[in-house]
């Protein structure tokens, strides 16, 4: 139950994107369509799952107990940097067209504070191993989440009439407002 | 003299030119994520100013000794150790905004904006130089989010920096202290500024046309007598 609560709360009412600001460039820069939409927001979960458990290992296991809590973020980044390398190898070892489909996303994701911002926060909740896992499944389910749905509306509003001034960016950032509105709507969940 | 200019110039592009939010839209996260109040936006931009402009100088120093293939994680070690500084000088000495903060203090070390003026300035130019285009972001950037968040906490809470500047009878905007009042405000802030840039690229343009046309109608008056 406890599980469910956080997997639910990271993906649709603490949503990463739409409610806590975090991975706002990949959901403004790839949110034009739909197929690339969704390849983004599965390379960002799986990516998001793995660091969960590496950066939950890395700070309760090393950090914590060395008293070294101070190196937290440069051990965090640099450790979701070679994360993303090696992912990114073996992908292209196994599977081609799992390669093509993700390949190009996964370079972006390494600068992603969606990210990083996970790997921070279960270390400021202090989530078990389990919890995390979850957390970071969650987050990725949100992030895709918001993302199909943003690049659903942006290929209809390639079709209408905007203002010149706002198209691109600006119209984009308006949807994004209106579609945290709707996700206001879950607060009242838990 | 010419020198002087230059350098002056490498600080000023920063603040509008080159405005790291409005026109590289670098930084987007943590310019909606801590604008609710004026005092959290400044907090934000003087931790990440102070980030930028370490780190440019830093990295200026050393751009000669970084082999080209791994500069991009040197630069992600060296602004990581300056974010730590920031991060632990504020939970000690601020800690009640370091708390409303949250995590995006730690977060400058993903702001697109460091990373961005190392790889596109620092990397290239002299330390001084380095150092007065990270301060001129960091101006730009601080304007960026004074803007946003007055706009907010005017609208939200009826107050600047604290005072109340609306009187009790303006009911307050509370979707404007949300996440969605975050993406409006922002969203709108640049259309507009798109629409009066747009307007002045138009004028000057007719201006221009305007300038060109006349000696054209001269040379075929001339043709004509020939």
């Amino acid at each position: 139950m406890d599980l469910l609560i956080i997997f639910i709360s990271a993906a649709v009412v603490n949503n990463f994107v739409l409610a806590m600001f975090l991975g706002i460039c990949p959901f403004i820069g790839v949110s034009n369509k739909t197929s690339s939409a969704l390849s983004m927001g599965m390379a960002t979960t799986f990516v998001m799952v793995l660091t969960a458990i590496v950066s939950w290992l890395l700070y309760f296991l090393i950090l914590v107990p060395y008293k070294m809590e101070f190196l937290q973020i440069p051990s965090f980044i640099l450790v979701i940097a070679a994360l993303v390398q090696f992912v990114e190898m073996v992908i292209k070892k196994v599977s081609q067209p799992l390669y093509r489909a993700l390949g190009i996303f996964l370079p972006l994701i390494t600068t992603n504070c969606a990210i990083l911002g996970l790997a921070l926060l279960l270390s400021m909740r202090e989530y078990t191993f389990m919890q995390s896992v979850i957390f970071g499944l969650g987050a990725g389910a949100g992030f895709t989440l918001a993302l199909f749905i943003m690049s659903g509306i942006r290929e209809e509003l390639e079709l209408t009439d905007v203002p010149k001034a706002f198209r691109g960016a600006p119209i984009t950032l308006i949807t994004a407002g209106l579609l945290a509105l709707a996700f206001m709507g879950f607060a009242g969940m838990i | 003299m010419s020198k002087q200019k230059s350098n002056w110039y490498e600080f000023y592009k920063g603040i509008w030119e080159i405005n790291p939010t409005f026109k590289q839209i670098l930084g987007t996260c943590p310019t909606l994520a801590v604008t609710v109040s004026v005092m959290n936006g400044i907090a934000m931009a003087l931790a990440t100013t102070f980030v930028l402009v370490f780190s440019s100088l830093f990295i200026s120093l050393v751009r000669k000794f970084i082999p080209n293939q791994v500069r991009i994680a040197a630069y992600i070690v060296i602004i990581a150790a300056f974010v730590t500084i920031a991060d632990l000088v504020m939970k000690a000495k601020f800690p009640e905004l370091s708390k409303a903060l949250g995590p995006f203090v730690p977060l400058i070390v993903v702001n697109c904006i460091i990373l961005g003026r190392a790889e596109a300035f620092a990397s290239k130019n002299s330390p001084w130089k380095s150092v007065l285009d990270a301060l001129g972001n960091g101006a730009g950037f601080l304007l960026a989010l004074l803007i946003m968040g007055s706009i907010r906490e005017l609208l939200g809470s009826r107050t600047i920096l604290g005072y109340q500047i609306l009187p009790n009878g303006f009911e307050p905007l509370v979707v404007m202290i949300l996440p969605a009042g975050a993406f409006l405000t922002f969203g709108l802030l640049m259309g507009f500024s798109n629409f009066y840039l747009e307007r002045k690229k138009r004028i000057e343009q007719q201006e221009l046309i305007a300038k060109f046309r006349k000696p054209e109608v001269k040379v075929e008056v001339k043709g004509m007598e020939a």
